[in-house]
């Protein structure tokens, strides 16, 4: 346990993974649930850049990519909430239920 | 650098992390949650500098914190937080929801465990001296200089996609 | 001025026809008198006439190798561009109809006769009628009938002839409801019209057939057609088309079974009587079967039921007379009778005898009718024989003119009727097939009868003791010189028109005839060219057994002795309450015979549909009505029947199309659809967190199957 492996690191970032998902899954506050995702993306970041200790620079690499792809998916993500708070003046995502049956 | 108590600010920072996290989505005040989630990114980029990637912790400063953590306090502002306030934190699924992902955690622990061989060590080895920026930088711009394209395409149509989104009037 | 009056004859038809038109437009108007000298002048003048036109004829007769003389007037139908066109059984023809007159010594006897009594009728209606009402509307009813009349005998085809037969109908239906307001009148009337119709229609299916077959109706044409040797005796078609001109001739002439109009058309006014019921126009019959001699004898079945016919009708009605108590009655049976004896001459082939009992019989039956209206006038209207009696010293000119008819009638030599019904039993004796000597014994029982019956009538009318009221006897006198004067001429020819047919065996050499020979030469002609059995020779030829002929003749003379005497002896002194030989010793019989053997009780059963059994219709029309019940309920239901038949397999189809087709099939299939996909689309809540929850699943799911791996 004293010896940092990189199994630690694995289980840190499978927590935060979890955490993540039960956020997506269970918050009702869309900003909230856009927050957990970007939770998920940490986890994986720390994934990769755990794994490039081991294998090289690709992992670092890799999770830059990750970081811009996370901004810009926030970007346009917190768009569309803005556009949809103007129509509907509600931030919760289970009132958002018109694509039905 | 030479490594000093490499264990103690291990179990530190992945504390952080893991409990602001927990915090960050069981806050019911979404500004609340936002600072819970950059004290877990700040965590993070510490993580990373243990991990010798001192490059990915200085963008994930930068970029991670500086710049979509303040994007998210903006929208927050901007959507009504009374009202946010008032009303149930979870919905109706979370009981399931919550089950569903400690069996995925569950899974993961499995995977782990049934897997371990195939990790190289398990002991980190020192790192060699160099300047970690210039080799990043060096593959980023050599090996993966296409995906580097690809993503500031990406970056520029999320631009305009945000503002498209943001407009009253197309 | 060469043979004017025969380029005239049209004019003896229209004479009367314009003195009935007169009558029509303005005879209201003018007196009595004028209407006396309208009408019947204009009768006398068509008399003179026609002897002209006789006398004429015989001249051209001899210059044209006894060929009939023929005028056509007008062409009625038919055309010449052949669109009427038919196939017959010797080539197409096209039927063509014309107004035509024809002359030969056939229609010569009959246009003498008509014009003759008829001219003398209308004299004797003057009186008769003088003191009725109406008195135009009779004359011209009169005049009427005597165009129509003459139209019928001078006719040169079946369709001409048949207008003139139609007409003398309408005028018989006219004249016998001439007292229309006596319900019994206007009934017999509309009685003879409508057994005459029956007749007619015979009459007009034996035309067409004939048309058809032979391609013409003119009698030269047929007769020349007949001649021609393309048919053989006993032909079926123109069998059939005698068979059926004989039910017209039934018809008009009163033979069984269509006689039962005569007796009730006594009903009319006498002279109508005589002139239509006696003289003319029941003899059409025997004019227009005389007229086809050509046909019929090719066709000797049908020759054979006429003489039956006419010999069965001569029998029955002199049987039917015998126990009549109505004067006229009498003399309208003895007229059926009579007619009997002239179809039966027909039947056996003797023409020539026929005719002349058609001649004499005309002029003593008018007589007898003349006299009973002069007895009628004198008994003040009283016309039942059993009021009568003892009128011979106070009506002398009527009872002794009707003497010399009574004597005639029964056949004594040497009057009119003793030659003519002599010739007739003679001829039916001698023709071949044995049951004809059948015939000659009905013929003689039938002569004994006339004998009786016309002797009763004599004897209660004349001779035995009066039994009238004293009121009548008061007011008996004898009639006026228009009256007598008609009746002393007509007994003149009773007494001797005989001696115009006097047979060979009695030393004449009958020239009747002989005058009638040519009419008749078309039939020899069609024996010729059948090259069939001469046999059935020409009654004008030598008679080869005379004693035969002797000893008939003495048997019919003992027959009118014999009645004579048995006439004499039941009724000679007859008396107030006199009793009936008959109703004495077989009053069944008498009931039958005086009930006319109930015939009219019988056709009122079978045809007029008045009687019913209960709801029942009796006879022809509740055939009628049963074929109309059978048809509304069972046909009609069939109909029906079918019809809901359908319409319930129809809703049957309906039912299977509706639970079925679109039940199981169509929605069954919807509701499946619908059901079995309302789980799926639950899933789809639009919350999408669910999605994502879904998604978890789904990646454990691939997590552990890994795993399990």
């Amino acid at each position: 346990m004293l010896q940092i492996g990189i199994a630690h690191y694995l289980v840190v970032a499978a927590c935060l993974f979890i955490l993540g998902t039960i956020g997506v899954l269970t918050r009702r506050n869309v900003v909230v649930i856009l927050m957990s995702i970007e939770l998920i993306l940490n986890a994986v970041n720390l994934n990769l850049v755990a794994f490039s200790r081991l294998y090289g620079l690709h992992g670092q690499v890799f999770s830059i990519f990750v970081i811009t792809d996370a901004a810009a998916e926030a970007a346009v993500g917190l768009g569309i909430i803005i556009a949809f708070f103007r129509n509907k003046e509600t931030v919760n995502v289970d009132e958002v239920d018109l694509l039905k049956w | 650098m030479t490594p000093v108590a490499t264990p103690f600010f291990f179990y530190l920072l992945s504390a952080m992390a893991v409990l602001s996290g927990l915090l960050v989505i069981t806050r019911k005040n979404p500004v609340h949650s936002a600072i819970f989630l950059i004290v877990t990114l700040l965590s993070l980029a510490g993580l990373y500098l243990m991990l010798y990637a001192p490059f990915v912790a200085g963008v994930q400063i930068i970029l991670y914190v500086g710049g979509i953590m303040v994007l998210f306090l903006f929208v927050i502002m901007l959507v009504n937080i009374e009202r946010a306030e008032k009303e149930h934190r979870f919905n109706k699924q979370w009981h399931v929801a919550t089950l569903a992902a400690l069996l995925l955690g569950a899974l993961f622990v499995t995977v782990y465990y049934r897997g371990t061989d195939l990790l190289a060590q398990r002991i980190l080895p020192a790192m060699p001296e160099s300047s970690n920026t210039q080799s990043v930088g060096t593959m980023l711009y050599g090996t993966y200089m296409l995906p580097f394209e690809i993503a500031s395409v990406l970056l520029l149509v999320a631009i305009v996609g945000a503002v498209v989104m943001a407009k009253k009037r197309i | 001025m060469h043979f004017w009056f025969l380029e005239h004859i049209w004019l003896i038809p229209l004479l009367p026809a314009l003195g009935a038109a007169a009558m029509f437009f303005f005879g209201r108007k003018v007196s009595k008198r004028a209407v006396s000298v309208i009408c019947v002048g204009l009768v006398v003048v068509a008399f003179l006439m026609a002897v002209a036109c006789v006398w004429q004829y015989t001249d051209f007769a001899a210059a044209n190798n006894q060929a009939p003389f023929q005028k056509s007037v007008y062409t009625w139908l038919g055309s010449g561009s052949g669109q009427g066109d038919y196939g017959t059984k010797t080539g197409t023809a096209a039927f063509n109809v014309e107004a035509g007159f024809l002359l030969d010594p056939l229609s010569a006897v009959w246009l003498l006769f008509v014009t003759g009594v008829g001219m003398l009728i209308h004299i004797y209606s003057i009186g008769y009628m003088g003191h009725e009402g109406g008195y135009y509307r009779f004359f011209g009813y009169m005049n009427l009938f005597m165009f129509a009349m003459l139209t019928l005998v001078l006719a040169n085809n079946y369709a001409l002839m048949f207008v003139g037969w139609e007409g003398v109908g309408l005028c018989s239906y006219l004249l016998i409801g001439f007292y229309f307001k006596k319900h019994s009148a206007s009934t017999a009337a509309n009685k003879a019209f409508i057994v005459n119709r029956i007749g007619d229609a015979g009459f007009l299916l034996g035309l067409f057939t004939l048309a058809w077959y032979l391609g013409s109706v003119k009698f030269t044409d047929i007769a020349h057609t007949l001649a021609s040797g393309n048919f053989h005796v006993g032909d079926p078609i123109l069998t059939a088309a005698c068979i059926a001109l004989f039910v017209g001739a039934c018809g008009k002439s009163a033979q069984l079974p269509l006689y039962v109009w005569l007796p009730d058309a006594m009903e009319g006014p006498t002279p109508v009587s005589a002139l239509i019921h006696a003289a003319t126009m029941v003899t059409a019959g025997v004019y227009m079967v005389a007229r086809s001699s050509a046909i019929f004898t090719l066709a000797p079945e049908a020759m054979k039921l006429v003489a039956i016919i006419g010999a069965l009708t001569a029998i029955f009605a002199a049987s039917i007379a015998l126990v009549q108590n109505d004067i006229k009655r009498v003399l309208a049976y003895s007229t059926v009778s009579q007619l009997g004896y002239m179809f039966l001459a027909l039947g056996v082939g003797a023409w020539g005898a026929g005719v002349f009992h058609v001649f004499t019989h005309a002029f003593f039956k008018a007589l007898l009718f003349l006299g009973a209206g002069s007895v009628i006038h004198a008994m003040s209207g009283e016309q039942d024989m059993r009021y009568m009696g003892n009128l011979w010293s106070k009506v002398p000119t009527t009872a002794k003119t009707m003497l010399i008819a009574t004597l005639a009638i029964a056949g004594v030599p040497p009057l009119a009727g003793f030659f003519s019904k002599d010739e007739i039993l003679w001829q039916a004796w001698r023709s071949d097939a044995g049951t004809l000597k059948l015939l000659w014994a009905v013929s003689f029982a039938a002569a004994v009868m006339t004998a009786f019956y016309m002797f009763r009538l004599m004897y209660l009318t004349f001779w035995s003791k009066p039994r009238m009221t004293e009121e009548v006897k008061h007011h008996i006198h004898e009639s006026p010189k228009s009256m007598t004067v008609p009746l002393v001429v007509l007994a003149f020819f009773s007494l001797f028109a005989g001696f115009l047919g006097v047979p060979h065996s009695l030393g004449g050499d009958n020239r009747f005839e002989k005058f009638l020979e040519p009419s008749f030469a078309a039939s020899e002609q069609v024996m010729a060219g059948e090259a069939a059995a001469a046999e059935a020779a020409a009654p004008a030829q030598e008679e080869h057994t005379n004693s035969t002929e002797y000893l008939l003749m003495f048997a019919s003379v003992c027959a009118a002795g014999f009645g004579w005497w048995l006439a004499k002896r039941n009724y000679g002194k007859a008396d107030e309450g006199y009793v009936e030989p008959l109703s004495a010793s077989v009053p069944p019989v008498y009931n039958v015979l005086f009930n006319k053997y109930y015939v009219d009780e019988g056709y009122d059963y079978l045809f007029t549909g008045r009687r019913t059994l209960g709801p029942v219709r009796l006879g022809v029309m509740g055939l009628g009505e049963a074929s109309s019940v059978f048809d509304a309920n069972v046909i009609d239901g069939g109909v029906n029947g079918a019809g809901w038949l359908t319409r319930a397999i129809a809703s049957l189809s309906v039912l299977w199309d509706k639970w079925i087709i679109d039940g199981l099939c169509v929605n069954g299939l919807a509701l499946v659809t619908r059901v079995a996909s309302y789980p799926v689309r639950l899933l789809q809540d639009g919350q999408v967190q669910w999605y994502a929850l879904a998604m978890v699943g789904g990646l454990v799911g691939f997590v552990l199957y890994y795993l399990w791996k």
